[in-house]
């Protein structure tokens, strides 16, 4: 076990001492599950304190080896700290891709099923569990359980999207989904008003892939001005080079901590009104990394927000009450003009079977705040709009929210509750996340 | 340029070896991967086979055996081959002052084994008519320090190896590369408290060594500043180095 040192979630608020221990193999992660108290960690994407523990943490990056892959069936077994990049590398040249990606490629396969991670197919394909054959999973007693939808069933759903709580996610089997190139073909569509905005995504709902970047600075009439990428796999035939081989992308590094007035109303205003302005209408052909990971070409882009980090924000809103609560989230935004840089709209499809899984079929929107004191009272505004519309925050990207909120809007916690005492009584794998929702 | 020759990994179950490994399996090569317990690399084998290379085997090999050395050259046959020695003990500095048996282990390990193995291996390579010997020794036998002398004079002794060995085989189709890793992210220095910044991942060494052994390289550091701290660190004079607390 390493001395404690400093750690923090990909937002870096907050940030605590904590003690890693790294795995090499099956034996080692037996070993460090003799620990009293434990939580673990992927890649640290998740932005809040989902993986952070004063106990120890327990980090998957070193047990990632591919296990078996079955060409005819597309099903891939790899152990839980396969980064996402490293599964498409392997995928892609076979002619499959992941069924379900998030923003960053920089996420484990552990990491993924724990916070049952969503994409832009999600009208479609549902979450990332969805596609989870089977997974194994070390529990606190030592054991390790074999789960999956027909084995296992409780434990397997409270292990999807179960934030690392029911224990430590060994190795998993993956659907993969067959694909014929390494492209998509995007179309680009402009959207002047929330309304506009939402006509689209229902419009694009035939489209495997569809999200908006959305201005939450625009007001009056423009306000929920959207940009709509939806795109297709490319067939062979839209491609004249080699279908799976994709120039590398430049990436560049941000080098240190930006101050943390860099990102303020007037800066994203601006870029919002030029990024608006600039989108190029129309269909391309654009390679995954572009389409699913573009902000993965600029490592470290967490610090631009400086040394106290940054919160994200994402909400989701039942479908009918959408278009009136996307409305009072966006005024309550813009009339703040607090500076969300990064902002997505999206529309997913039915809830998923995982008990703590966040998406529910309406409008999800994801928001990043500089962590201040305004944006934390601006998030405890928006909450009350969340819960009035039977909404709910995702807690791969939370840090703030409250006990209460969680149980107000999480239904199917008590059912978790249930399997996670019968499965760890004494709360072995616990998180700070979990300690502050008393979860 | 890929090389078509078969790699040799010594020491392969640990962290920078493991790298290497991966790191090779993506250019195709044929890999054989030696180390005191195979079967903890039996699942590496599956997933570097997986990630591309041509095949895999694992063997059981302990360099401290001189005896095996035989043995494990012959899974090699007469073909020329890339021979990675990636065998380290850092040990405990101040335990093995007070004990000799464990001062001898971590010298042992460090230099004799790994210098008596290579020597042997490169006769053979002469034989086949060429290949590669790759070191991993380390900056610390630049100069002795304090903190981990008995690691440091060791891996001193396996450099000046590395580089002899260098000069005997110049005219030959045999090329030696010695690598000098700084502070690197493993199991080795788990527990330490390293600066960012002169640490590398072990993934960084694993491109340094595909690297030196396509451009035929001599000595390398990696991270390149660790040449430039060891230059700094070997002016020192004597009198006032003694004194240092580094």
């Amino acid at each position: 076990m390493q001395k404690p040192s400093p750690l923090s979630g990909w937002g870096r608020f907050p940030n605590v001492a904590c003690s890693m221990i790294r795995p090499r193999s099956e034996a080692d992660m037996r070993r460090a599950v003799e620990q009293p108290s434990l939580i673990p960690r992927g890649n640290g994407r998740a932005y809040g304190d989902a993986a952070l523990n004063q106990g120890a943490v327990l980090s998957s990056l070193h047990t990632d080896r591919i296990r078996s892959f079955n060409p005819e069936t597309g099903i891939v077994t790899c152990e839980t700290g396969l980064l996402l990049a490293d599964l498409i590398a392997f995928a892609l040249p076979r002619g499959f891709f992941p069924p379900v990606v998030p923003g960053t490629k920089f996420v484990t396969v552990g990491g993924m099923i724990a916070a049952d991670i969503h994409g832009k197919n999600h009208h479609g394909a549902g979450t990332f569990s969805r596609h989870v054959v089977s997974l194994n999973l070390l529990t606190a007693d030592g054991t390790i359980q074999h789960c999956a939808s027909d084995e296992n069933a409780a434990l397997f759903q409270a292990t999807c999207g179960g934030m690392g709580l029911t224990g430590m996610i060994l190795d998993a089997a993956i659907q993969l989904v067959p694909v014929e190139t390494a492209y998509l073909r995007q179309e680009t569509l402009r959207a002047g008003s929330l309304e506009d905005a939402m006509a689209l995504c229902e419009a694009s709902s035939g489209w495997r892939y569809a999200v908006a970047w959305i201005d939450c600075l625009a007001r009056g009439r423009r306000l929920g001005r959207s940009i709509i990428y939806r795109a297709e796999h490319a067939t062979r035939s839209e491609i004249e080079s080699d279908p799976f081989v994709v120039a590398p992308r430049p990436t560049r590094v941000v080098p240190l901590d930006f101050p943390a007035w860099t990102l303020n109303r007037w800066s994203v205003s601006a870029f919002n009104a030029l990024y608006f302005a600039r989108a190029s209408v129309g269909t391309a052909i654009i390679d995954y990394d572009r389409y699913f990971f573009p902000l993965d070409a600029v490592l470290g882009w967490n610090r631009l927000y400086g040394r106290p980090g940054f919160v994200q924000y994402q909400c989701v809103i039942p479908r009918a009450e959408s278009p009136v609560a996307l409305r009072r989230l966006l005024e309550k935004l813009s009339g703040a003009g607090s500076s969300s840089f990064l902002s997505v709209l999206k529309l997913c499809g039915p809830e998923a079977a995982g008990l703590l899984s966040f998406p529910l079929e309406g409008y999800t929107l994801a928001l990043d705040f500089p962590a201040n004191a305004a944006n934390f009272n601006l998030m405890l505004e928006l909450d009350r709009i969340v819960l009035e519309h039977g909404g709910r925050l995702y807690l791969a990207k939370d840090a703030r929210m409250s006990a209460v909120l969680f149980r107000q809007t999480y239904p199917r916690l008590a059912a978790f509750q249930a399997i996670r005492r019968a499965v760890d009584p004494s709360h072995k794998f616990s998180s700070l996340l979990s300690e502050r929702l008393d979860l | 340029m890929t090389l078509p020759q078969p790699v040799l990994v010594i020491g392969a179950t640990s962290d920078i070896a493991r790298a290497i490994a991966r790191a090779y399996a993506k250019t195709g090569r044929t890999l054989i991967l030696a180390a005191r317990s195979p079967e903890a690399l039996d699942r590496d084998a599956e997933d570097l086979r997986l990630r591309g290379a041509a095949s895999v085997t694992v063997i059981g090999f302990d360099i401290l055996d001189q005896a095996a050395h035989p043995r494990v050259l012959d899974a090699l046959g007469e073909a020329q081959a890339t021979i990675v020695c990636v065998v380290g003990l850092l040990g405990d500095q101040q335990a093995a002052e007070r004990d000799s048996d464990a001062a001898e282990l971590i010298m042992r390990t460090n230099y004799l084994a790994p210098a008596l193995f290579l020597d042997a291996a490169a006769d053979r390579l002469l034989r086949a008519g060429g290949g590669t010997i790759i070191g991993i020794s380390s900056v610390a036998g630049d100069r002795g320090r304090a903190s981990n002398y008995l690691y440091g004079s060791a891996k001193a002794g396996f450099s000046a190896f590395l580089s002899g060995l260098r000069n005997r085989l110049s005219r030959s189709a045999v090329h030696v590369v010695t690598i000098k890793p700084g502070f690197v992210d493993t199991r080795m220095t788990e527990g330490m408290k390293l600066p960012p910044l002169l640490t590398a991942q072990p993934s960084e060494i694993a491109t340094a060594v595909l690297t030196a052994e396509q451009r035929r390289r001599d000595i390398v550091y990696a991270r390149p500043i660790w040449r430039l701290i060891m230059i700094v660190i070997c002016a020192i004079p004597e009198r006032l180095f003694k004194r240092m607390r580094l």
